[in-house]
């Protein structure tokens, strides 16, 4: 088994919810607490698996926003896991889950620098590095409904852009959808060999206004009178 | 990358350390210049220790759970922050061995303490080794995922070795032409290559906002980097010096590292120099010091990537502030790690 998520960028529409319920679930799940520091001040910072970034790409009228939120990508060549010194992470031979045994590292950053996807944080609070367990106190959990038993993530996101499986299977749903709609990994080049995959956005072509008429004398006059009522 | 002082000095006293323990073997071995008399083999040895020591005490404090520092030997099969654990913990029985022979025994150059000198030498080495590879290893730094970086502690850490023995063969009178020769060839190649790693470093890299977002084919351009103020992330990976800044400094490593030690001791063949001489040692670790800051600081993760950072921009900042040399200087997020 190599159990990973799938982000879909085409439907992401960027509201952290995954990040947010990320945060909820994983304060109190196996490595908890994710520590924040200075909460409600002015300069508010804290541990987070999950993060999402936004971006432009293209150029001006053919750009579009893209919405990219990463965790970690469970690599198969997990250097973050070879680096490490104290045997405090490690990789799990049957679903190729990554985690750190809180109960043995020492808070050195290492593996930090060998991740290339900033997947692993240091909690200061704790003095250990933490990082996304793909739920793993959830996907085996059998007091759960079946459906339950998924990401948190996954269940938070009202896009749907969130898919969790096994990609190893072929025949399984995440494993077709990264075949049929083309996804790929972050930093090929870079041959860490992670499990996430991501979908590309479906490219349309940006809705002409050129043709669109001027406009009547009477929306003249009406944007004439918006514009002074303003002031 | 976040320039801690942990780290600087761990590199920078430990390597010394190993660098002159290293000296002392080829001193005694050859001899070089006569060799160093039991007593000043053992004091020679002792400093070694001591550097070594600064080194690793400083190197826990950068440990954020130094409790479970123990462990870290236990992974050496593939990491080489154990290795170096182990071969620096292996160093400090054979270099204590070393001094208390020569010391108590008053020989350096029986075979007991020449096998000692040699064998702790050679751990020093190794250390040294393990030492570079913790970061030529990275794929994920650029500027680090180079032989050149072990080289370059090599090659500084005996010159700041034979710099000790040389200006301390000044300090007790002697001779001291070989010494002083061997320390100015390590000055002249720790300033070739480090010319030839900073020539290296400035040439652009592979991966890119593109590979990494996978737009291969359009411009990409950070919108909102998704939280407020700063993290683990920006703290850890977002430090950067400005063109101008890094090169002040690097006159500056050229200059109070190599040429000022070199010229201490070239001078000191002339004229009787006295304490003056440890100016020498001195200059030579300040120098390195600022080599080290710059070898944190200089550093580029790929992650910095995803926050938008290309070589020549700093995202989320005014365009007015861009140019000022003293602003691209600051991290990110400066008040991070204050509180
Ligand atoms: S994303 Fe980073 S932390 Fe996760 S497995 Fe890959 S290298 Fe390790
Ligand atoms: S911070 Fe912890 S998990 Fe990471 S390399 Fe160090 S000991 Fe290992
Ligand atoms: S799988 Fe779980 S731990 Fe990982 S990002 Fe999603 S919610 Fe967070």
């Amino acid at each position: 088994m190599r159990l990973g998520l799938v982000i879909d960028l085409d439907t992401c529409v960027g509201c952290h919810a995954c990040a947010t319920a990320c945060k909820e679930w994983n304060t109190s799940a196996i490595t908890a607490p994710l520590s924040d520091y200075d909460p409600y001040g002015r300069e508010p910072s804290g541990v987070w698996f999950n993060r999402v970034r936004h971006y432009e790409i293209g150029e001006y009228p053919n750009n579009k926003t893209i919405n990219f939120p990463m965790s970690c990508m469970h690599c198969e060549n997990a250097e973050c896991v070879t680096v490490c010194p104290t045997g405090a992470s490690y990789k799990r031979p049957e679903d190729g889950i990554v985690l750190v045994d809180q109960d043995k590292c020492m808070g050195c950053n290492y593996c930090s620098w060998a991740c290339p996807y900033g997947a692993r944080e240091l909690d200061r609070e704790s003095g250990t590095m933490k990082k996304c367990t793909l739920c793993v106190d959830r996907i085996y959990d059998e007091s759960l409904p079946e459906e339950e038993r998924q990401p948190a993530c996954v269940l938070a996101c009202p896009a749907h852009a969130r898919l969790f499986g096994d990609l190893e299977d072929a025949q399984s749903a995440v494993s077709r959808v990264v075949r049929e709609r083309g996804g790929y990994a972050l930093m090929p080049e870079l041959n860490y060999q992670p499990t996430n995959q991501y979908l590309p956005p479906r490219t349309r072509p940006a809705i002409p206004t050129h043709d669109l008429g001027r406009g009547s004398l009477a929306r003249k006059v009406k944007e004439w009178v918006n514009r002074v009522v303003e002031r | 990358m976040n320039p801690s002082l942990a780290v600087i000095f761990l590199t920078l006293f430990s390597g010394s350390g190993f660098g002159l323990m290293a000296m002392i073997a080829v001193i005694n071995d050859l001899p070089i210049d006569g060799g160093l008399s039991p007593t000043r083999t053992a004091v020679l040895v002792g400093v070694a220790l001591l550097l070594v020591t600064i080194g690793m005490i400083s190197s826990t404090a950068h440990l954020a759970n130094p409790k479970n520092a123990w462990r870290a030997f236990t992974r050496w099969r593939t990491s080489w922050l154990a290795r170096e654990g182990v071969f620096a913990v292996l160093f400090y029985p054979l270099a204590a061995a070393d001094l208390g022979w020569t010391f108590f025994q008053n020989t350096a150059h029986g075979a007991v303490a020449l096998l000692l000198t040699n064998a702790a030498a050679a751990i020093g080495l190794i250390t040294i080794f393990c030492q570079g590879m913790i970061y030529a290893c990275l794929r994920t730094i650029r500027q680090w995922h180079t032989p050149l970086v072990p080289a370059n502690f090599f090659v500084l850490g005996l010159a700041v070795g034979a710099t000790i023995a040389a200006s301390a063969r000044l300090l007790s009178g002697g001779p001291a032409t070989a010494l002083i020769a061997i320390a100015v060839t390590l000055f002249l190649a720790a300033a070739i290559l480090k010319a030839i790693y900073y020539f290296w470093i400035g040439r652009p890299t592979g991966t890119t906002l593109q590979t990494a977002t996978g737009f291969n084919r359009g411009k990409v351009r950070l919108l909102d980097q998704g939280h407020t103020f700063g993290t683990f992330l920006t703290h850890e990976f977002s430090n950067q010096i400005s063109a101008r800044a890094a090169q002040r400094f690097k006159i500056a490593v050229y200059l109070v590292g190599f040429a000022t030690p070199a010229a201490i001791l070239i001078l000191g063949l002339h004229a009787p120099l006295g304490a003056w001489a440890l100016v020498a040692p001195l200059a030579a670790l300040t120098g390195i010091g600022i080599e080290r800051y710059l070898f944190f600081v200089e550093a580029q993760h790929v992650v910095n990537l995803y926050h938008g950072r290309t070589p020549a921009a700093m995202p989320m900042m005014p365009a007015s502030l861009k140019t000022r040399a003293d602003v691209t200087q600051r991290p990110l997020v400066p008040s991070y790690e204050k509180r």
